[in-house]
């Protein structure tokens, strides 16, 4: 009589451990969506020699959060905030180079200028909203995303590439398609990582891990949203460049 | 006149094909759906665009070229710019509602997370312009370029089909001359706000001259190559490598394994000018198709049949219809709840209705025909297959 009844409350027990485990962790992201084989080689030589990571976000409008807390809050700095949590005896340096309304060409017109100014060892170039939005045509969208990472390469920057937001209330005026397709197809012919924003908000949004159908204005769930990016990106720079001598033992 | 003896009666795969590509084209369009993992552009390089518009070209042929060598040309060719205006009246309509739906939907949207995504909305700020630019068929919001692209290809037809009743290589080779040359010259149509036509008609025009070529005596010429088992193993082979491929994007990882002169060869496989490998992928379906499954196979007269079937048989009301459901089941998913089974339940919601009208249209077409005996044969029959859209 006894057993069955132990056996239930140990799976209550795990079910309600386990369960507070996911509601601790709302920033899975599944690592066939994270882990390419691509590597970030100058990274990990600055981290290495220098001690130092100076990273520059190129972007448009969904790099920033507006409001008093949003510089704070948004994914560049939650990335400076991990990265130097995880890599404390790192000079760890995250600028925001986020513009509204830029298009991809737009923005790879300015890479010269980042790289003087900025001299970061990584880029992360945010883009493909506005070209979706306006129906640039496709080649000339791919021809401008190719200019601006053979631009950050020749300055010896590394670069990962970032594509849109998923955004399901407004999904069906704009189609992302070729323009995602175009960024996976440029981050594979430069052998750059693509953090692929839509597919992993998309899962956020399929697991039940955020709403992001919700329509009020609640600066909340652009926040948290924003932390899982942080940390979404912080994990990559970190795989990509071998900087974690722990998980790699566990692959 | 050849073309006379292949075309007796009527093909019913065709419509089983037309009225699946429905189906999965309304699933495509329904914005962030999971069923839409099951359709078959995520499986190879063509997507159901294709079947559609060969199917299409296909059937009009069928019709319109059997009207033209018993009425000529000119009846013919009225019949076809009449389509072609019906299309346009249709497109309109839907934009109308898409207009509703969208305005609705943003203007209960302030979410900051996705401020960068309110300019999406900018063209309603300039209506003037916006619905002008629409009825010139320069604006095409998102999902609604497929009719305007169907309006060219008319528009386009009673010359090409009268020069593939006579001289049907000649055609069939200038129709291949346009496609090289849109590639060579980038010709493309101009769209409002900028960039060009998702579908380039000039490059697209090559399925539809090609499905009519094959209606008007083609298929049977190409029937020795069809048959033979190294095209079919040329097919099979082809679809298993668009298979592996396809699966790259969706598994990053493994595009590691994809070699980098593979991906300089065949990247980006362009859908706007109908990229060679996607009409090589949707011509290896058709080989794989045509050997497996043949004309006479009685599952097509079967009950299961019957809903593709008779879908495809109304294929302008449908797909109409099919643009309208997926901005019904985005509005569901917006106002009610956008969670798994939702999208699984508006699906399949959608296509019951969609067998439904279909249903109903053939009843009204049959009560029609009782009722009023002595109306012309013909027409019916030339609405049920030139269902271009």
């Amino acid at each position: 009589m006894k057993t069955p009844i132990a056996v239930a409350a140990v799976s209550a027990a795990l079910y309600v451990l386990t369960s507070a485990a996911f509601a601790a962790e709302p920033c899975d992201i599944p690592g066939y969506l994270l882990f390419g084989n691509n590597e970030l080689k100058h990274v990990a030589e600055a981290v290495r020699k220098e001690r130092r990571l100076t990273i520059a976000v190129v972007g448009t409008g969904s790099s920033i959060l507006a409001g008093p807390d949003g510089p704070r809050s948004a994914y560049p700095a939650r990335l400076e905030a991990v990265l130097k949590q995880k890599l404390p005896s790192v000079a760890v340096k995250v600028v925001t180079l986020a513009r509204t309304r830029m298009t991809a060409e737009d923005l790879a017109k300015g890479m010269e200028k980042v790289l003087a100014d900025e001299k970061p060892d990584l880029v992360i170039w945010q883009t493909g909203t506005l070209d979706a939005i306006r129906r640039v045509d496709p080649d000339e969208f791919r021809e401008a995303l190719d200019e601006g990472v053979e631009t950050l390469h020749k300055g010896g920057a590394d670069v990962i590439l970032m594509n849109m937001q998923y955004s399901p209330r407004t999904d069906i005026m704009v189609s992302y398609g070729p323009y995602a397709d175009s960024m996976r197809v440029v981050a594979q012919q430069h052998e750059i990582p693509l953090f692929d924003r839509l597919a992993i908000m998309r899962n956020w949004s399929d697991t039940g891990a955020f709403d992001l159908y919700a329509a009020g204005k609640d600066n909340v769930l652009a926040q948290r949203v924003h932390d899982c990016i942080g940390r979404g990106i912080a994990s990559m720079i970190i795989d990509a460049a071998h900087l974690h001598p722990e998980p790699k033992a566990a692959q | 006149m050849h073309a006379l003896v292949v075309t007796t009666g009527r093909d019913l795969r065709l419509d089983l094909f037309r009225g699946i590509a429905l189906w999965l084209i309304f699933l495509d369009h329904i914005p962030s759906n999971l069923v839409a993992w099951g359709t078959i552009r995520n499986y190879g390089f063509s997507d159901a665009t294709e079947i559609f518009v060969f199917v299409s070209g296909y059937t009009a042929a069928f019709v319109y070229g059997r009207e033209m060598r018993e009425r000529g040309f000119l009846i013919a060719g009225a019949h076809i710019l009449r389509r072609a205006w019906q299309i346009y009246v249709a497109h309109v309509f839907l934009f109308a509602i898409y207009l509703a739906e969208i305005s609705y939907v943003a203007t209960s949207f302030e979410n900051p997370l996705y401020a960068e995504e309110m300019n999406i909305l900018d063209f309603l700020k300039q209506p003037e312009v916006t619905i002008v630019e629409a009825l010139l068929l320069k604006f095409k919001p998102s999902n609604m370029d497929i009719l305007p692209l169907y309006i060219i290809l008319l528009l386009l037809f009673p010359p090409t089909l009268w020069l593939l009743q006579f001289r049907s290589s000649l055609a069939l080779g200038a129709s291949v001359l346009l496609y090289v040359l849109t590639w060579t010259f980038n010709w493309n149509l101009p769209s409002y706000p900028s960039g060009h036509w998702y579908f380039n008609p000039f490059a697209w025009q090559l399925l539809f001259v090609f499905g009519a070529w094959c209606a008007l005596g083609g298929a049977q010429r190409l029937a020795a190559v069809l048959q033979s088992r190294v095209t079919l193993s040329i097919a099979v082979a082809y679809l298993l490598f668009a298979f592996v491929i396809t699966l790259t994007w969706y598994l990053p990882y493994m595009s590691q394994y994809v070699p980098h002169w593979l991906e300089e060869l065949i990247y980006p496989i362009d859908k706007v000018n109908l990229d060679v490998l996607r009409f090589a992928h949707f011509l290896a379906l058709a080989v794989v198709t045509v050997r497996f499954l043949p004309r006479e196979w009685p599952g097509l007269k079967s009950r299961w049949a019957w809903p593709p079937i008779v879908c495809g048989q109304h294929s302008l009301e449908i797909f109409c219809l099919g643009v309208f459901l997926s901005f019904a089941a985005h509005f569901a998913m917006v106002e009610v709840s956008g969670a798994i089974w939702m999208q699984f339940l508006l699906s399949a919601l959608g296509i019951v209705v969609m067998v439904a009208a279909a249903g109903l249209l053939s009843w009204y077409k049959r009560a029609e025909g009782r009722s009023s005996g002595s109306r012309p044969k013909k027409t019916p029959d030339a609405d049920l297959a030139g269902g271009e859209a």
